[in-house]
């Protein structure tokens, strides 16, 4: 956390006045829109933000060269046998297929790699850098302050998806023929409707990671240093992902966040398998729910010193 | 959410004064309370929806082997759980790394409806069904993003993998007089048809209740085998009760323990399907393997048609009857006994070896039988037993099989007998 930032920070928000005490001062609606504006500006403002997004940017247009190069003597991709992300070996046939196999392979660890960043810096960055309680001082309430950072996480996760989404619609579309595609249930949809179904996926891709914006949100209340709860987030994200290896772990691994992630695949098929998606969904919203809640009983109840 | 006027706004020296303790353990309380009111869900939605069985009028078993018999459904679209536990051992990927191995080695297409459906003979899968008379089929295997589909229409038969985007292509006369006989048995009523085949008089068939299957009422029927000497503990069939169609099919062991078969729609509708579930154009770029090419490429020493035999008398071999009838044709099949006690003997002229269709679990898994196998010796001489949940087969040292849903047993009895 650099200092730079502590003027910017400042210089959003409202003029500091510290509520005389035993005075109830009710802030304008207007005034949460104001503190989640300023915070989405922080956010995206950051080196650090721009450098995620650009990797992640970097996935699909890598994917797509490398695609390309496979199959520039006709030969298929993935080599044939099944392997590599979703999705891989349809891309030559159409573009679009891009998008699908860039977030496959990015949903597993790059995207919530980025958003274990950006949730566990929400609050923990603050106290390290020594602006949480200048944020308190403002009369915004910590549930409220804590609101706007949840929603900034959120907001962060679908750009980051939608990054990717449209990267890989970009390469694709320059480096393979668009048009009909085939799902994978073998019936042929027109591009519109595979358009269509690309938004929906990117969607379901973003909403996916909402489990995980809330547990880093979480993390990032129980500490004062940032690079902790970016680490901690990260390393659970992992463990998860392994433990959802491990085949005698199987009656656990539907309440992992991860489970069923790959579901949005379904939305390829005809007609649409929603089983999965719906258990996803859930999962998230219990996820998104249980960790609020615990980083809300946190946030308001601990003594901010930084 | 507790209005943050009153004590959320902690810029306010006041808040301090307030008993954290006892502020904090309010706060926490929510957290825990909504992973308490999950878990009540969780566990309570099962149960609400399983509101007790139908109340369907009284029928006998007679008349419901003849409603099923009856039944005429012509187009029908649903998804199909199938559950296998054979009691072998679990092998996860490794399993069907082999079966892809072993095919990739034969004919080169993954896409190629033999080498796909094996995978359905272990392990749990979920499979989507549409028809719509009797040219026009699909039957789709979910995998994790990706799928499998084989669509029947008119005289094509397409195989499509998504995942090597790969592409199967025969024609229904070519497999056979009726795509059918090409394609495994995987619905409730494919298993249904086959175990009243069976039914004669070492058999009880009894109509046992009412459930609710996929949503729809059901009548339950209940197969019993009255011999003794055979693993086949019971065969329970729900039967659609306006249709007549079999929503379910359920083996359970002798032994007791979950089922060893299981198969039955989550889902299902009697409405006609979309015409262009049926269509089917190789997408661009898609290899596609010819039914022809496929049996003539190098390495590939079973014919097509022949190996899906060999794949619809595995899976029908799960019930322990109609083996020898399923391997009619065969050199050197013999069966011993009758009823659920039948044995199917044939020598395979090797000694000591191990057959690689002798298996129950696919030819595929012979090997790995092979270190699995207990001996046993008798006036026979002395042999090999191979045990799963359903099937036992004994493996002669003088290259003679025994296999049957029987008891181990039973099948050192009859070795001894024919001896």
């Amino acid at each position: 956390m650099s200092r730079a930032e502590t003027p910017m920070r400042q210089a959003g928000a409202e003029p500091p006045e510290v509520a005389a005490p035993g005075a109830v001062r009710a802030p304008s609606p207007l005034w949460t829109f104001g503190l989640l504006r300023n915070e989405l500006v922080t956010t995206f403002r950051r080196w650090r933000t721009l450098a995620l997004l650009g990797v992640l940017a970097a996935v699909p247009v890598l994917v797509g060269i490398a695609v390309k190069i496979e199959t520039r003597d006709g030969s298929s991709a993935g080599g044939g046998g099944g392997a590599g992300p979703a999705f891989i070996a349809q891309i030559t046939n159409n573009g679009l297929f891009l998008v699908f196999t860039a977030l496959a392979a990015t949903l597993p660890f790059f995207l919530p790699m980025a958003i274990g960043v950006v949730a566990g810096d929400a609050i923990a960055g603050e106290a390290n850098a020594g602006t949480l309680r200048y944020l308190l001082v403002a009369p915004a309430g910590r549930s409220r302050l804590l609101l706007t950072k949840y929603a900034t996480v959120m907001a962060f996760c679908l750009v980051a998806t939608l990054v990717v989404a449209v990267a890989a619609l970009i390469m694709g579309a320059l480096l393979f023929p668009l048009g009909e595609l085939t799902t994978i249930s073998g019936t042929r949809i027109s591009f519109a409707d595979g358009l269509g179904r690309a938004l929906l996926i990117a969607l379901v891709v973003a909403a996916s990671l909402t489990g995980i914006a809330a547990l880093g949100l979480f993390i990032s209340t129980l500490t004062n240093s940032g690079i902790a709860a970016m680490a901690t987030t990260v390393g659970l994200l992992i463990t998860v992902q392994i433990l959802d290896q491990i085949p005698q772990l199987h009656a656990l691994q539907p309440y992992f966040f991860s489970h069923y992630w790959l579901s949005f695949a379904d939305l390829m098929r005809e007609p649409v398998y929603w089983d999965n998606l719906v258990n996803n969904l859930g999962l998230q919203a219990l996820y998104a729910g249980v960790f609020g809640s615990a980083a809300w009983a946190r946030f308001t109840t601990r003594d901010v010193t930084a | 959410m507790a209005p943050y006027e009153s004590d959320d706004n902690t810029g306010a020296p006041e808040a301090d004064e307030l008993p954290t303790g006892r502020r904090k353990a309010a706060r926490y309380a929510v957290p825990v309370a909504v992973v308490g009111l999950a878990a009540a869900t969780i566990g309570l939605v099962p149960a609400l929806a399983d509101s007790g069985d139908p109340d369907l009028p009284k029928i006998t078993a007679q008349q419901l082997i003849e409603k099923i018999a009856k039944s005429d459904v012509e187009q029908l679209s649903g998804t199909v759980r199938i559950n296998t536990d054979l009691g072998l051992p679990n092998l996860g990927g490794l399993e069907s790394g082999l079966v892809s191995g072993a095919t990739r080695s034969g004919d080169g297409s993954s896409a190629d409806p033999t080498a796909k459906l094996t995978e359905l003979v272990s392990g749990s899968h979920t499979l989507r069904v549409a028809t719509d008379g009797p040219d026009r089929q699909k039957l789709s295997l979910i995998e994790s993003a990706a799928e499998y589909s084989l669509i029947h229409n008119g005289k094509d038969v397409w195989g499509y993998d998504s995942k090597s985007n790969e592409v199967y292509h025969g024609t229904a006369e070519e497999a056979g007089k009726d795509h059918r006989g090409q394609e495994p048995p995987a619905t409730p009523k494919d298993f249904a048809d086959e175990a009243l085949k069976s039914v004669d008089d070492t058999t009880s068939v009894t109509v046992d209740g009412t459930a609710h299957v996929a949503g729809r009422d059901a009548y339950k029927l209940l197969i019993k085998p009255k011999q003794s000497g055979t693993t086949v503990g019971a065969i329970s069939i729900a039967v659609d009760a306006k249709t007549g169609m079999p929503l379910k099919f359920t083996l359970t062991p002798a032994a007791g323990g979950a089922a060893v078969f299981d198969t039955g729609f989550t889902q299902v509708t009697f409405a006609k399907p979309a015409a262009s579930t049926f269509d089917f154009t190789p997408p661009k770029g898609a290899k596609v393997t010819e039914e022809g090419d496929a049996s003539k490429a190098p390495g590939s020493d079973k014919g097509l048609p022949k190996a899906g035999d060999d794949l619809g008398a595995g899976l029908g071999e799960s019930f322990g009857k109609d083996f020898g009838k399923g391997t009619d044709g065969s050199d050197g099949f013999k069966v011993l006994g009758k009823g659920w006690n039948s044995i199917a003997t044939f020598d395979t002229g090797s000694e000591g070896g191990i057959p690689s269709g002798a298996g129950a679990g696919g030819g595929d898994l012979g090997g790995f039988l092979g270190s699995l196998g207990d001996k046993v010796s008798g006036k026979f001489g002395k042999g090999t037993v191979f045990s799963t949940r359903l099937i036992n087969a004994l493996i002669t040292d003088d290259g003679k099989v025994y296999v049957g849903a029987v008891t181990k047993n039973a099948l050192v009895e009859a070795a001894n007998a024919a001896k």
